[in-house]
């Protein structure tokens, strides 16, 4: 057994543990951390396939972002998460059904599984060993799928604008700088004098 | 270099997990977003595989779009919990039906 088949099955087998823990572990915190261990792993199998820009993409938006993200909402949010565990029992059943006949249906479509005769005839932009994976994958990116790579650029601003003005709350009770009002203040009417008499006061 | 039905044997088990999380946390929004971010991942093994394995680069460019798409959704949909949680106060499932006439 090679090393290359070696670290295939490593990756692999993390990749299905830390599926599998992310969702039946009971701590939400742990679950996020076993899900960047998937996308770790996954990361690793990238690498194994000759796609390594992706599996640094994968590490640093997935693990860096999303998974940050999803730790920030978990702590953020006072749930009590026992008692959203505690009817986890009661869905077992079907979701094992279920899970079951899925794993049936996909291993089904596994045995008479082959290659279509075109496919090899179908493809687009075929690798080239000159250059290597990113340097490909951004030449084929700024040009071919150039259109694309802007809609996606598009989509990112709607989804940040979106969650920006779905969390945004102004709260009723707390003083907040008004710089319009500060900017607009008159000094002739910010000063007034006034002429006191001895002995009487205001 | 070993066949790519390990790959896609691989990537089949991960998309049956992230559907058996849907049904098993029913309860909990967080953890389905989760499940979903699973069920991508395995997609997205199994296009970079096919594309490693035919020699066609277009498998990794639309890797990437499917990257583009989850990050945005899952930062849309916690958004959404965060803010569904403040009016609220709970994040489970069936109590989400504000909208029901």
């Amino acid at each position: 057994m090679s090393i290359f088949v070696l670290t295939f099955y490593l990756f692999s087998l993390s990749v299905i543990a830390g599926g599998l823990m992310t969702v039946i572990s009971r701590n939400p915190v742990h679950s996020v951390l076993w899900l960047i261990l998937a996308f770790l792993s996954s990361a690793g199998l990238f690498v194994l396939l000759g796609a390594e820009f992706l599996a640094m993409l994968l590490i640093i938006v997935y693990v860096g972002a999303v998974a940050v993200l999803f730790l920030f909402v978990v702590m953020m949010l006072d749930v009590d998460f026992s008692t959203l565990k505690a009817e986890m029992a009661g869905y077992l059943p079907i979701a094992l059904l279920i899970g079951v006949v899925l794993v049936m249906q996909l291993a089904m479509a596994f045995g008479v599984w082959s290659y279509a005769d075109t496919a090899v005839g179908a493809r687009e932009v075929l690798l080239n060993p000159e250059y290597h994976n990113t340097q490909a994958l951004g030449l084929i990116l700024y040009d071919k799928y150039f259109i694309l790579f802007q809609l996606s650029g598009l989509i990112l601003l709607v989804s940040m604008i979106g969650a920006i003005v779905l969390t945004l709350r102004h709260r009723k009770n707390v003083k907040r700088q008004n710089i319009l009002s500060q900017i607009y203040r008159d000094p002739d009417k910010s000063l007034e004098i006034v002429d006191v008499k001895p002995g009487q006061g205001l | 270099m070993i066949g790519i039905e390990h790959y896609l044997t691989t990537a089949s088990i991960l998309f049956v997990i992230g559907i058996f999380g849907l049904f098993l946390n029913r309860k909990n929004v967080i953890i389905l977003l989760m499940s979903i971010e699973l069920m991508l991942l395995a997609v997205n093994i199994n296009l970079v595989a096919f594309s490693s394995y035919l020699g066609d680069l277009v498998g990794q460019v639309f890797t990437l779009f499917i990257l583009t798409v989850a990050a945005a959704e899952a930062a849309i949909g916690l958004a959404i919990i965060v803010s569904f949680f403040r009016n609220r106060g709970t994040i489970a499932v069936e109590d989400v039906n504000v909208m029901k006439g």
